[in-house]
């Protein structure tokens, strides 16, 4: 007889550790964007625009769209793995949480590269 | 001796620690964030890209009362979860983790959230 151990998948540890290393990235982005606002003289369109064709400034908010919707999977399969008991229910939740989550990352390149 | 003590598991009825007001809030929060946050983040970020025209259409939008209430919510739920994000990153680095230090950084992180709000709320109005 085969004995077999209940050891989950492993990847607990992992996403605890994406979920942290996601959640200090954006801090760090969202504390600079805050302080060139501040720092920023003028707060108008061309200000604005001005600031996003910078190609640096561009990948680091890419980054951080990245490290939202990573982040954002992770909590929103917990709350769903906590709440939804149902497998089918859950299923259809989490891949509609991935497709949102996708959307949202292409979306947000639209944006800065357009 | 027995003592009676009341015992109940109905979640309205006991009184939840502080701890537990902050966790709660933000998962209530984080799922916000998800939807309709970032869809409406990108949208905000897409209008006021796109043309000077509509970067000036989305500041008269901003302006009705009722958009800049629930921009002041919105933030709330933000600045809570990134206050209550930073305490657990606390926690993970072992700071803060006994009971007496863990209330106050509860209360903290409440109070932070609010303040916080009221600040940046006050400078956008």
């Amino acid at each position: 007889m085969v004995k077999l151990a209940v050891t989950g998948a492993h990847y607990g540890l992992r996403d605890w550790l994406v979920q942290r290393i996601t959640a200090v990235v954006m801090a760090v982005y969202l504390l600079l964007l805050a302080a060139i606002l501040i720092a920023s003289p003028s707060h108008d369109y061309v200000a604005w625009r001005t600031l996003f064709s910078g190609q640096w400034f561009r990948i680091a908010s890419f980054l951080f769209f990245i490290c939202l919707c990573w982040h954002a999977w992770i909590g929103m399969r917990n709350i769903l793995m906590d709440y939804i008991h149902a497998a089918s229910t859950r299923l259809l939740m989490q891949v509609l949480v991935i497709l949102a989550l996708l959307f949202y990352a292409v979306w947000s390149v639209d944006i800065l590269w357009r | 001796m027995q003592r009676k003590r009341p015992k109940h598991l109905n979640l309205i009825e006991i009184k939840q620690p502080l701890s537990a007001v902050v966790s709660i809030l933000h998962r209530v929060s984080g799922v916000l964030l998800f939807f309709p946050g970032i869809p409406i983040l990108l949208c905000s970020l897409q209008t006021a890209m796109d043309s000077p025209q509509s970067y000036t259409e989305f500041q008269s939008f901003l302006a009705n009362p009722l958009i800049k209430g629930s921009l002041v919510l919105a933030l709330w739920f933000f600045l809570h979860h990134f206050c209550a994000g930073i305490r657990h990153l606390a926690m993970d680095l072992h700071y803060g983790v006994a009971l007496e230090q863990s209330r106050m950084s509860g209360k903290l992180v409440m109070v932070m959230g609010i303040v916080l709000t009221i600040l940046i709320g006050v400078k956008l109005w």
